[in-house]
């Protein structure tokens, strides 16, 4: 493995690397983040370089407790990759022992204890994420309506650093509930779904991501930018995030179709919470994902029913993380089962046999 | 005749690396000038190697016979130029094994002096199989690196029903322009030589497909080839690997060669457009297979070209002759840059199947250290035969040789494809290789073993029947002295 020099060809390679891949979906991820910087502020800011620097230092720690080269694996960007998604993920004035335990958990329990790069069974982002919101539920479920940064009203730089750094702010004053979990309180409730939603829900803020919510995930429009990026870079193919939202949109439209009182529409679905989020940048990652183009539309299959299940019927009323997690455990079984058609074989494995005699042997 | 309106067919994955060809594409042939010695190694085919009938201090002329086939699948070998063959023995030779092989080594005399060759009958007039058989005897052999004898494709109508004859000019390789320029500047040549084979193999038609990024060398082609309907030329998209003998089928008719089969299994017969020239020259000029078209380029060469060189110059030759090195190179190679050999030394000579010399600088590598598998999928994406190369090369690095298998290892063509592409930069087709040859070694190995058993078995079986025949015999005996005894006794009584 550690040959330069190969003796075997070829002799000429494409221009890639995976810190090239990981820089890629980093620049795909920058208009969301930017605009999750915006919409909340100082104490986003805070969060996410705190998360990103955390999950750089748990990289190099466990990358030296392994005994592996430090310097080339912390360059290749998939640590930064790692922190950066998991911050998205976040309530953005969580404090910041949340971004801090959520990257160490990431990095250290859900990669290196598979063995580091490319060995991981689970997405570590989102190990970390379900690992966080089953031990802390308050935090992490204290959403703020959008602080715009400069706009009136919204904290200033040290205000912020209080925010995120110290216990002493109460911030239940600007909090606010998500679209989903709002939905899931008042149905509880038994008030109708129509109603909830006249009062509440804008089709267009929503889509913008004006609204209250982790600090990248609110902006479909900028993900989903991100997310055609990637597609046209051909770092992600479009079998994963095409499936799993038709999935979303195909059983949520059904669904409220029968019951527009208790079951909300494909627009709520695919424009709340996670789904864009989910669909481009998370049940694409590379490692946990199936390496076929059959597998990955099983696989956008699964996660995208689960998502619905999971908002619609269980406690939690965002299913991102946990569906993405069932569906990697799948993952080996699907990449077993589902192996492409080899040249000049049936699906079975049997050569290719043809009904007209040509070219039979004489 | 050019045709537009064929259907072409998709063949899955494959990659497009930089074509790097414009270094060469427009530097016409020259002939490079005879070198003081020749290295004509005796495997230069996929097969047995040749056996020598010449000695050491023997004198040569140019198209004297060299060395004769051994076996079915064999080519002999000729002398390039007249000379005196001054060694055989072993040889570092451009070989995939890297092994040394048996090598006649040839010096000059300096008068490039022919051998009487045979007179020349029109093919038109001749047998398939006496075609064959003088196509067998110029040692012809796949010109696009296959190397396979190609009197052996050609003998292929006795056994299948043939259709058609794909002439390859695809040279889908990077760097690699040789068979651009053949086809430009030796058209009629090629034609008249696709026509002896459709003669040979007694086929209806032929296609001579060309990759469309040379529009030189297609219009050249449609242009001999305008009073023979019953050839066709077609360009096919630029895409690696179009050159590869069964994925240029599936393009050209849809259909795939089925596993562990030839296109022949398909009523198709593929031969290279460099081969359907060496046939022309042997059938038209008796002339034996004695140079090649060889593209002499890569970052590292002074002043690249294309150049008709005899089969066993040495590399060196070459290099000296485009104006040395401007740098010391990463990698020298024989062949493209995707499925070409690293070269020991430049000392190594071209063999038949060498379209190229390839000098290239580290820039052009693009060498990386290999870091894990991501699972990016990438490599699977490009397989052009749809297997899994980062399952198979993981199973392969462990050592389950039987777990690569099973995931298709000996399906692989070896393209590179997936190495390409591979992000982690793992050597993917190197650990191919090494499986292939260990799991080729333990068939054998366990061929041999159950072979061994058979042997022992039999053997103790026929020492069961000796004991049991001697057994016999003295009991026989006993009987009879027993006999005998008896007789005696009752003839004292
Ligand atoms: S291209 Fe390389 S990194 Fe990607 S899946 Fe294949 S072997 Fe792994
Ligand atoms: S080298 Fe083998 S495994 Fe790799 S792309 Fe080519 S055929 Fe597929």
């Amino acid at each position: 493995m550690k040959s330069i020099n190969p003796v075997g060809g070829p002799f000429t390679h494409d221009r890639v690397s995976v810190g090239k891949t990981m820089s890629l979906v980093m620049l795909a991820l920058l208009p969301a983040t930017f605009f999750g910087f915006y919409l909340y502020g100082w104490p986003a800011i805070f969060l996410f370089s705190v998360t990103v620097l955390a999950a750089l230092l748990a990289e190099a720690g466990s990358l030296y407790i392994a005994g592996k080269p430090v310097r080339p694996f912390l360059l290749d960007g998939s640590a930064i990759l790692t922190g950066w998604l998991l911050a998205m993920t976040l309530p953005p004035w969580a404090p910041w022992w949340i971004g801090v335990v959520g990257a160490f958990l990431a990095i250290i329990v859900g990669k290196h204890v598979f063995g580091g790069i490319g060995q991981n069974l689970f997405n570590p982002a989102m190990v970390a994420r379900v690992a966080l919101l089953i031990s802390f539920p308050l935090e992490m479920t204290l959403w703020i309506s959008p602080q715009p940064l400069m706009a009136t009203g919204s904290p200033g730089f040290f205000e912020s650093l209080l925010i995120t750094f110290s216990n002493s702010f109460h911030i239940d004053s600007v909090s606010s509930a998500s679209v989903l979990s709002h939905i899931k309180t008042e149905l509880s409730r038994d008030i109708p779904l129509e109603q909830t939603l006249d009062s509440t829900y804008g089709l267009i803020p929503s889509v913008l991501g004006i609204t209250a919510g982790s600090m990248g995930e609110t902006s479909s429009i900028f993900i989903l930018a991100g997310g055609l990026f990637l597609l046209m870079k051909r770092i992600i193919s479009w079998h994963i995030p095409f499936s799993m939202i038709m999935t979303i949109a195909v059983i949520s439209t059904l669904f409220n179709w029968y019951d527009p009182s208790r079951y909300a529409g494909a627009s709520i679905h695919l424009f709340s919470g996670a789904s864009m989020l989910g669909a481009f940048f998370i049940a694409t990652d590379l490692v946990t994902s199936p390496v076929t183009r059959l597998g990955q539309i099983i696989f956008g299959i699964g996660c995208g029913l689960l998502v619905y299940t999971i908002r619609t019927w269980a406690a939690y009323p965002e299913g991102m993380g946990f569906a993405v997690l069932l569906m990697n455990a799948v993952t080996p079984l699907i990449d077993h089962y589902i192996r492409p058609r080899i040249y000049g074989r049936d699906g079975k494995g049997k050569p290719v046999q043809y009904p007209e005699n040509i070219g039979a042997e004489k | 005749m050019p045709i537009r309106g064929l259907k072409l067919f998709k063949i899955r994955g494959g990659v497009h690396p930089n074509a790097n060809k414009d270094a060469t594409h427009d530097k016409p042939i020259t002939d490079l000038p005879i070198p003081e010695l020749l290295r004509i190694p005796l495997l230069q085919h996929i097969g047995s190697p040749a056996e020598p009938v010449v000695k050491r201090g023997e004198h040569v002329l140019k198209g004297q016979l060299l060395a004769r086939p051994q076996g079915v699948i064999s080519a002999p070998v000729h002398a390039p130029t007249s000379g005196r063959i001054i060694s055989i023995g072993k040889f570092q030779a451009p070989h995939p094994s890297g092994l040394p092989v048996m090598t006649i080594t040839l010096k000059s005399d300096g008068k490039d002096e022919w051998v009487d060759s045979d007179a020349v009958t029109d093919p038109f007039d001749m047998e398939p199989a006496e075609i064959a058989e003088k196509v067998s005897d110029a040692g012809i052999v796949g010109m696009g690196g296959a190397t396979f004898p190609s009197a052996v494709k050609l003998g292929l109508g006795n056994r299948y029903q043939l259709e058609k004859l794909i002439i390859n000019g695809a040279e889908c390789e990077p760097y690699l322009t040789c068979d651009d320029r053949l086809m430009q500047e030796s058209a009629d040549e090629i034609i008249d030589g696709i026509r002896i084979m459709i003669h040979t193999l007694g086929v209806k038609e032929a296609i001579i497909a060309i990759e469309k990024n040379k529009p030189g060398a297609i219009n050249a082609i449609s242009v001999a080839a305008a009073d023979y309907p019953e050839i066709k030329v077609i360009g096919v998209p630029v895409q690696y690997p179009m050159g590869s003998e069964k994925h240029l089928t599936q393009t050209l008719t849809g259909k795939e060669t089925p596993a562990r089969a030839l296109t022949a299994d398909l009523g198709i017969v593929v031969h290279n457009v460099a081969t359907a020239y060496a046939i022309h020259q042997a059938l038209r000029q008796s002339k034996p297979l004695l140079s090649r078209i060889v593209t002499v380029t890569g970052g590292a060469i002074s002043k690249p070209g294309n150049f008709r060189a005899l089969i066993g110059t040495p590399v060196s030759h070459f290099i000296e002759h485009c104006g040395g090195l401007t740098e010391e190179p990463a990698k020298l190679l024989l062949g493209g840059p995707m499925m070409g050999q690293p070269l020991p030394s430049t000392k190594a000579p071209i063999i038949k199947g060498s379209g190229g010399i390839l000098a290239l600088t580290e820039k052009e590598l693009r060498l990386k250290n290999p870091s894990p598998c991501i699972r990016c999928a990438s490599c699977v994406n490009v397989c052009p035969c749809g297997l899994l190369p980062l399952e198979m090369a993981s199973h392969a690095r462990a050592g389950d040789l039987e777990g690569a298998a099973d995931f298709g290892l000996m399906d692989c063509i070896s393209c590179g494809s997936c190495s390409y592409v591979c992000p982690s930069h793992i050597p993917l087709v190197q650990y191919f290789n090494y499986a292939k040859g260990a799991l080729t070694e333990k068939q054998r190995a366990q061929h041999k073993q159950e072979e061994i058993k058979r042997l022992i078995a039999a053997r103790a079986e026929r020492m069961e029947k000796q004991k049991q025949a001697k057994r016999e015999a003295m009991a026989r005996r006993k009987a009879e002295m027993a006999e005998k005894k008896k007789q005696q006794s009752e003839a004292s009584a």
